[in-house]
């Protein structure tokens, strides 16, 4: 382990603010993907389901 | 062959949004330069020195805003159609018309390079790297710009966006002309800048008309 | 199943979105095990720099994230190929897949880095030859962006950013080397880039693990991705409404 305690670990030895912006950045592009691509998928199916109704004529386009 | 290079200087000639505004852009800038960053009094050895950078990027810009020209006219006109559906392939009647315009366009510039390069500041015993960097490197910006023009003919109002696709493609080119240039001023030699020049030329010429080829058919089916 | 046979099975979108699924699944778990792993090894147990103390951490997210921004840069310059000479459909997804992703990536490459230089070299931002080459990597990823919009016809969209992402791979080696050869002749004499002593293996392989993850999650949101636009672009099929149930 490189740190000795918890505080120590997150002062990151006085850069605390570079690497947790850093961090903090990956976080976040890692999370927008995912989160973008999962809407994608899930709005293209929603979108096909609600045409089958359509088709169906269960519902108005 | 050589008739139609001399029909394609001629009809860009007329054009006047190919050669006269764009030749009438780069002197206003050159005037902009020198009243906003004058090379001789006060800061004279750095503006000196950034002399042949402004120089190239400047080039750049005015070589933009000729592209934007290139083919609008005959797609509009319909022909490019024509050159499409002509016998002989498109990317030799293509490397006629680029040539063309870098007849018409980067040597012309490449000429006036003496007075520019005085203009701007730069040192008269540069003043021969200057001419050898446009010499060499204008045909890349032409080569590599018409592939962007190709591809952005179809739209109305493409100039940014031109340029957003082409600029990248010209740092290369502007890398190694400005060195070229800002080595001469400082004494350095250093030929490679010169040679290096003449490889992304040499590509250029011998890619672009492919490039530009598919541009330009996939323009036409947006018709 | 021959290479061939893969090759012309590619070519039917209801194929490739079934074997869509295990690689994508397989890449998620890869992603998540992997990059947990490099996340505490990169925070805790990997050890502080000599010099940079434990800013260099940074570096287990920049080097991955600009590694990956300038591959699936060239992964859609393959695909505009594969797209011009196989006609392949899903090539233009692929491309469209990895757009947003590559962009997001070089974005986080050119943050990192600058994060990391500021405790590291005094600047937020220093212009040489790796920060200028991943510049122009984000504005080549914005330019077929930019085209994209401007074009209305799909099969035209496709064709135009396939053609742009080749010229795009083409000039990358070229631009990379001009602007490592501009940035040697204008470094600072007080540090120099280019000499580094070598790295020991508690160093470099957090990085790795870290490297391998990105690559396995960018597998997993690109496949997600493209699976999505198939579902999209072939809305009006049969399989396809079979799926949504």
């Amino acid at each position: 382990m490189a740190f000795e305690s918890l505080p120590d670990f997150l002062a990151m030895g006085g850069h605390a603010l570079y690497v947790w912006l850093a961090y903090g950045a990956f976080a976040l592009v890692l999370a927008v993907n995912l989160l973008a691509a999962r809407r994608l998928k899930s709005r293209a199916l929603r979108e096909i389901r609600f045409q089958a109704r359509v088709d169906r004529k269960e519902t108005c386009d | 062959m050589w008739r139609l290079l001399k029909r394609e200087i001629m009809v860009m000639w007329r054009a006047t949004g190919v050669i006269f505004n764009p030749l009438m852009f780069l002197f206003l800038a050159v005037m902009l330069f020198a009243v906003g960053a004058p090379p001789s009094t006060g800061g004279g050895s750095a503006v000196a020195s950034y002399g042949g950078a402004i120089l190239w990027i400047l080039v750049l810009l005015t070589n933009l805003l000729s592209l934007d020209g290139l083919f609008r006219r005959d797609y509009d006109n319909g022909m490019i159609e024509q050159m499409a559906t002509a016998p002989q392939p498109l990317f030799m009647l293509l490397l006629m018309r680029i040539s063309a315009h870098w007849i018409a366009v980067g040597l012309l510039l490449t000429l006036l390079s003496p007075l520019l390069g005085v203009l701007l500041g730069v040192s008269v015993n540069a003043l021969v790297v200057v001419f050898l960097t446009l010499l060499i490197g204008t045909p890349a910006l032409s080569f590599l710009g018409a592939t962007g023009a190709a591809l952005t003919v179809s739209f109305a109002r493409s100039g940014a966006l031109l340029g957003l696709l082409i600029l990248p493609l010209y740092l290369p080119t502007l890398i190694f002309g400005a060195t070229a240039i800002h080595d001469q001023v400082n004494g350095v030699d250093n030929p490679a800048a010169l040679y290096w020049l003449a490889v992304v030329s040499i590509l250029a010429i011998g890619l672009g008309p492919f490039a530009c080829a598919m541009g330009l058919r996939i323009s036409l089916e947006m018709q | 199943m021959g290479l061939k046979t893969f090759w012309h099975k590619l070519g039917s979108p209801r194929w490739f979105y079934g074997i869509a699924n295990p690689w994508r699944v397989g890449f998620g778990l890869a992603a998540a095990l992997l990059l947990s792993v490099g996340l505490v090894w990169a925070l805790v147990y990997a050890p502080p720099d000599y010099q940079q103390g434990n800013a260099f951490r940074i570096f287990y997210i920049h080097v991955p994230s600009a590694m990956i921004a300038q591959s699936i840069y060239i992964g859609m310059g393959v695909a505009g190929l594969v797209l011009f000479v196989w006609r392949m459909k899903l090539a233009d997804v692929a491309i469209a897949a990895c757009l947003p992703v590559g962009m997001t990536m070089t974005a986080l490459a050119l943050f990192s880095g600058g994060v990391w230089g500021k405790p590291t070299w005094g600047t937020w931002w220093e212009w040489d030859g790796r920060t200028v080459s991943t510049l122009v990597l984000l504005f080549l990823y914005i330019g077929i962006y930019a085209l994209r919009q401007a074009i209305m016809d799909p099969e035209l969209r496709g064709k135009a950013s396939a053609l742009l992402a080749i010229v795009g791979t083409i000039n990358i080696p070229i631009i990379k080397y001009s602007v490592d050869w501009w940035a040697t002749l204008h470094q600072p004499a007080t540090f120099t880039l280019t000499e580094k002593p070598a790295m020991p293996p508690e160093m470099y392989l957090p990085a790795l693990v870290m490297a391998l993850g990105l690559y396995s999650f960018v597998g997993y949101v690109i496949l997600q991705r493209m699976q999505g636009l198939v579902l999209e672009r072939e809305a009006r099929t049969s399989w396809v409404r079979e799926l949504a149930g």
